[in-house]
């Protein structure tokens, strides 16, 4: 029966496919989980991830006001307390975790996408193309961009997280674009891509198959670090008070209790645990990235 | 180049001689006047971002103010429009060269812009008066944590197994991960709100003391600017034991450490004759990059502490829209951190000779 052996031999074959592909992603995992700061940084990230996607399912947040239930102490209902609306505080750092993530994972998404091209491009041509785009580069460095940021975040009205996230990366992705074009730059010498050039392979083949890969690491760390950057210059947009388009972003809600007056202790009690939020989330992806570093350059491990 | 210019006439030797001169002249520092070229284009091309900035703002600000003006000093329209777009530097109504020609000759007069809201403010006086407050500020605690910095990664990275170190560690991360103006939240809801040691806000009392150079003044400041560089300090001090540490590390790797310790010298010598001076070469530059940004004022610090700096007078007229004063600020921290990246270029291969020959 030929049919039944062709059959036969395609599912050995794609058995010996996927025992090497699942081999090879749990060599991947392995690795990826070789590092302690890894672990504790990833899974932090994905506590708050999950806390994102089911909390608001679990605890719905209720933006009713309650003026009767203001201001009360944390409790089994109100594990956090209650703001100066009644609003359960909780439930508003719950809901605020997707909107925080969003812009920090777009924001991330668009820098670290306009820095590599960018430095690929202009690493790997050189000369005119690379003059410009470093010449754009430069101004981008030296224009401080906090101030940039609320300018934008002024001029162009802030409805979603995407648009934060494009006025966040349109001036964060300079320095990215910078360190990917010098790693370009020294790729560029080696043997490898020497034969390439030699061969007359094409030019989309070079970057994407052989560059890409050699500065992958870079990225997937730089990656981490965007979202870092991007919590920080978001969280502090919302604190000047610029894009009030979600209330229950951290930002927005250490805002309100910081408007609402500092001498008032019960409002401090608010805007703590947004707080302890951020620093925990930042400690957790320095730590991812850290760790990252550590495995995938083991070169640059100092200690 | 320059010696490839052959005179035509009889007597050009002394020309042909002079321009060998000057083409040695400038091969000699070539270095020198492609930093201040390159220096020289960003700040032209930072003048044009910022000025499509302006022109992306929404509503017609030049109108408002002609109606200000209009209604203050009995005016017709035409004339107070006029009389706006010539204060605020800005004309609506001209072609997008004609404007631009116009920003970039109220630049070269010195005009970094007015403002339209409160006559007789511009961008000019108010760097006059808020800059000294945001330099003091910050340059002070960039020189502390420079220290402790420096004092601190030197000593970490001698001892890379003890617990100084684990500390350290532990420092930089927290430190490095925490952004600075939640510091700062946390300085002011301790200390100034919750304990009441210092105050809150301000730069000094205005009731208690009068300025000028008395004691009283004095202290007042440093009291009321303690808070602010305190937050500074601890934000910055991280950063500056990460890379002295990291400095260090690469130093202690080096050929003529080891002489050293095979002549027998001991660890404090080696750190301080050999390791701390190779190490600190790197760092002269991120010191004089750091200190270029301190011109911007740290926006959101300044606005919390309400100091009366640069970043807080940045961050206020965003907010009431005074955007022709932002650009003059935004423009002054950009020519300030373009300068000083400039004036650190050229002074790094007076300090470290091979650069100049790499």
């Amino acid at each position: 029966m030929p049919e039944e052996k062709n059959f036969k031999t395609f599912c050995a074959a794609l058995g010996r496919f996927l025992r090497e592909e699942g081999d090879a992603f749990v060599r991947g995992l392995k690795k990826f989980f070789s590092n302690g700061k890894t672990i504790v940084g990833f899974s932090i990230i994905l506590f708050f991830v999950l806390v994102a996607i089911f909390g608001p399912l679990i605890f719905p947040y209720d933006s009713n006001t309650d003026m009767a239930n203001s201001y009360l102490a944390p409790s089994w209902l109100h594990p956090f307390g209650t703001d100066w609306l009644g609003r359960d505080v909780f439930r508003q750092v719950i809901a605020g975790t997707g909107s925080v993530l969003e812009i920090a994972f777009y924001s991330a998404i668009f820098t670290v996408v306009i820095g590599t091209v960018l430095g690929i491009v202009s690493g790997y041509l050189g000369g005119w193309v690379d003059k410009i785009i470093m010449a754009i580069t430069n101004i981008f460095l030296s224009i401080p961009s906090f101030p940039i940021y609320l300018l934008l975040a002024a001029i162009v009205t802030i409805s979603t997280p995407i648009s934060l996230a494009v006025i966040i990366s349109v001036w964060s992705w300079a320095g990215l674009c910078r360190s990917i074009r010098v790693q370009i730059m020294s790729l560029k010498e080696r043997d490898f891509i020497q034969i390439c050039t030699v061969m007359h392979m094409s030019k989309a083949h070079i970057i994407f198959k052989e560059l890409m890969p050699n500065v992958f690491s870079y990225i997937a760390i730089n990656f981490v670090m965007a979202m870092r950057n991007a919590i920080m210059a978001s969280v502090g947009i919302m604190l000047v008070g610029l894009a009030a388009y979600d209330p229950t972003n951290w930002g927005a809600i250490i805002n309100a209790a910081r408007t609402k007056g500092l001498m008032n202790v019960k409002n401090i009690y608010i805007l703590l645990y947004p707080l302890v939020c951020i620093i925990v989330f930042q400690i957790a992806t320095l730590l991812l990235s850290n760790g990252l570093d550590e495995t995938l350059n083991p070169r640059l491990k100092v200690l | 180049m320059e010696n490839k210019t052959t005179g035509t006439s009889v007597g050009a030797s002394k020309l042909k001689e002079f321009l060998g001169a000057c083409g040695r002249f400038l091969q000699k520092y070539s270095y020198f006047f492609a930093k201040i070229g390159i220096s020289l284009v960003t700040l032209a091309l930072s003048v044009i971002v910022l000025f499509f900035l302006l022109r992306m703002i929404p509503g017609d600000i030049v109108e408002l103010y002609a109606l200000k003006l209009q209604n203050q000093q009995g005016i017709t329209f035409d004339r107070a429009y006029e009389l706006a777009a010539q204060l605020l530097n800005y004309d609506p109504n001209e072609n997008i060269f004609q404007a631009f020609g116009r920003y970039v000759g109220g630049l070269f007069r010195g005009e970094l812009g007015n403002s339209y809201l409160e006559t007789g403010v511009s961008a000019n006086s108010l760097i006059a008066t808020r800059l000294p407050w945001t330099l003091f500020i910050s340059s002070v605690s960039l020189f502390i944590s420079f220290f402790i910095g420096i004092a601190v990664g030197g000593f970490v990275a001698q001892k890379r197994k003890g617990i100084a170190n684990k500390v350290a560690s532990g420092y930089i991360a927290v430190s490095g991960s925490v952004p600075d103006y939640l510091i700062a939240l946390i300085l002011v809801i301790v200390f100034a709100y919750q304990l009441r040691w210092f105050p809150a806000q301000n730069n000094y009392d205005a009731f208690a003391v009068t300025p000028g150079f008395n004691l009283p003044f004095l202290l007042n400041v440093l009291y009321y600017a303690f808070l602010p560089i305190l937050s500074y300090t601890i934000v910055q001090t991280g950063n500056w034991i990460l890379h002295m540490r990291g400095s260090c590390i690469g130093v202690l790797g080096e050929d003529y450490i080891l002489a050293a310790r095979a002549r027998g010298l001991g660890e404090r010598l080696i750190r301080r004759k050999y390791m701390k001076k190779n190490a600190l070469l790197p760092l002269v530059t991120q010191f004089g990059v750091s200190f270029g940004a301190l011109f911007g004022g740290a926006t959101l610090m300044e606005s919390i502490f309400n100091y009366p700096g640069i970043g807080l007078e940045i961050s206020n007229r965003i907010i009431s829209k005074d955007y022709m004063v932002v650009q003059g600020l935004i423009f002054f921290s950009a020519a300030m951190v373009i300068l000083v990246n400039l004036v650190v270029d050229l002074i790094y291969p007076l300090v470290d000779p091979r650069v100049r020959r790499g």
